[in-house]
């Protein structure tokens, strides 16, 4: 398995007493795109969170078990060295307000120093913007706040954000939840495009979605990983029985 | 049936009209204030009385020039020992909500705001001008900057809590280290609301004569050195203002024609900012 990305092995997640993830084992493999469903508070927007460490955030929190990225060891790694390598997109745009959208793709260059001639950075801004199928809606415009946005294309400049970085993986953390329904669709479009540059690991609650655009499925109810293969598969034969009753809507 | 809405209607309107007109009176003292400051004032206002330096008892004419450079001085001294203090506590307190330490430093902010402004300069006589066994103008900058801090913090801390948290999320998702998260990304988005209190806090301590008294002094003479004694605007208004001299008196009106302006550009400048830079997230 050298295409192996992301790789999870008996991750367990604790909020003060409370186990919110249970002996979770998942390997994402290169350039797919892998959701995690499941109902609300079930523990799937920790488990991405574990994956940059964002949840140290949080006082109170820990874990146990290994998580590696590309056969690096996660929580070895300096969490700034690893939010580096890891995009996110989160759930409600949050484009920097004070910031053109020229400075906003390159806010992960500029914010931590790193210096690059201006012809470079002019690339990276273009091709990080028509990754996320941005870059004719604004090319006229990159001096202007992003702010100014709708709320579909701040969400994509905040895709082209962490894709500036050139992440090893992208977290995408119900990314079109606050989005409507023509927003929703492009940006799942997108998602489907992004494949052949990124590997992306895709939390939402919406059933459809994870349908439409994901190559694997995996299935967490009560901080347990209860079902993960293809998509496909997951769809139509479900092993599980919560599996089946959660896809047709016994509950969550 | 028809009488009672009748009543009713006739209290609404009573009650419509009791309102605006305490609203009215109570913008009324205002209004006398400046009528008065500016028809006493304004008719002693020229080159000279702006330029030249008080004169000894006897003289005819003089100014308040020492006064409007030592105000100045006193403005820029207590900014820049409250304006460092004041963020970094502000910052503190809203990235720190809860803890010991947080909740203190809270409380000490609500007890200093309450502290009347003598008691201030009577810690920084013996703080600072015992010490020095001087009249300074670095000891009044001290006093009033122990004034401004609670503003700073206040505004600071409210105006940071504003700031919505998944700026901070992403930028620590960029792998931008958490100083330079505060420094560049939350702090810059609270600006006009930090700038607003700064000047709101120098609004407040501009007219402050009580910590001056013992701490700053006063002084005929223009001074620029830190450890000498200083002249204020609210310190020379009340000099004048003491003084049996008539034409004394319409100088300290002068003054306080000087002052009022001064402190209302303060404010509007801070409501401009507050309404031009702000931030749409």
């Amino acid at each position: 398995m050298e295409n192996t990305v992301l790789k999870v092995e008996d991750f367990s997640a604790y909020f003060g007493d409370n186990k919110i993830l249970k002996e979770i084992n998942l390997t994402v493999t290169k350039n797919i795109v892998a959701a995690l469903m499941g109902p609300s508070g079930c523990g799937k927007t920790t488990l991405i969170r574990c994956v940059n460490r964002m949840h140290e955030l949080i006082p109170g929190t820990r874990i146990s078990g290994r998580m590696r990225l590309n056969d690096q060891d996660i929580y070895s790694m300096e969490p700034i060295v690893l939010r580096r390598k890891v995009g996110m997109v989160f759930q409600k745009p949050n484009p920097f307000p004070t910031m053109s959208i020229y400075e906003n793709v390159i806010a992960g260059y500029k914010l931590n120093g790193i210096r690059r001639p201006r012809e470079e950075f002019d690339n990276i801004v273009e091709q990080s913007l028509k990754k996320a199928a941005l870059w004719n809606e604004v090319k006229d415009n990159l001096h202007r706040k992003g702010t100014f946005l709708s709320g579909g294309q701040q969400q994509r400049l905040c895709i082209a954000r962490a894709l500036a970085m050139n992440p090893e993986i992208l977290l995408l953390d119900e990314p079109t939840s606050a989005l409507d329904p023509k927003s929703t669709s492009q940006i799942e479009e997108l998602f489907v495009e992004l494949k052949q540059n990124v590997t992306m690991l895709l939390v939402t609650h919406n059933i459809a979605q994870a349908a439409r655009v994901s190559d694997v499925t995996a299935f967490i109810y009560l901080g347990e990983l209860v079902e993960f293969g293809p998509t496909e598969k997951m769809f139509t034969v479900p092993k599980d029985k919560r599996t089946e009753e959660y896809l047709t809507g016994k509950f969550g | 049936m028809e009488r009672h809405i009748g009543v009713r209607l006739v209290k609404d309107m009573a009650f419509k009209g009791l309102i605006c007109l305490l609203a009215f009176a109570s913008a009324l003292p205002l209004f006398l204030i400046l009528y008065y400051i500016t028809k006493n004032g304004i008719a002693v206002i020229d080159w000279s009385f702006l330029l030249n330096l008080p004169r000894p008892i006897g003289e005819t004419g003089g100014g308040i020039a020492s006064a409007i450079v030592g105000t100045m001085m006193l403005i820029i001294l207590s900014g820049v020992i409250s304006i460092p203090f004041g963020i970094a506590t502000g910052i503190y307190l809203s990235e720190n909500k809860e803890g010991k330490l947080s909740n203190t430093v809270r409380l000490c902010v609500i007890v200093l705001q309450g502290t009347p402004s003598i008691v201030i300069g009577i810690i920084a006589y013996i703080w600072v001008v015992a010490p020095l066994k001087t009249f300074s103008a670095i000891s009044g900058g001290i006093a009033l900057s122990i004034m401004m801090l609670p503003v700073i913090i206040k505004t600071t801390e409210e105006t940071l809590k504003l700031i919505p948290y998944h700026l901070k999320e992403a930028s620590l998702a960029l792998g931008v280290p958490y100083y330079k998260t505060i420094l560049k990304v939350v702090l810059p988005a609270g600006l006009s609301g930090i700038t607003t209190g700064i000047l709101l806090s120098v609004a407040r301590i501009t007219g402050e004569t009580a910590p001056l008294l013992f701490t700053a002094f006063g002084n005929q003479f223009m001074n620029l050195n830190i450890l000498k004694p200083i002249d204020s605007l609210p310190y020379r208004i009340f000099y004048y203002a003491m003084s049996p001299y008539p034409e004394w008196h319409t100088f300290a009106w002068g003054a306080s024609f000087i002052l009022v302006v001064f402190t209302l550009a303060f404010n509007l400048i801070a409501r401009g900012i507050s309404a031009k830079w702000k931030i749409q997230f």
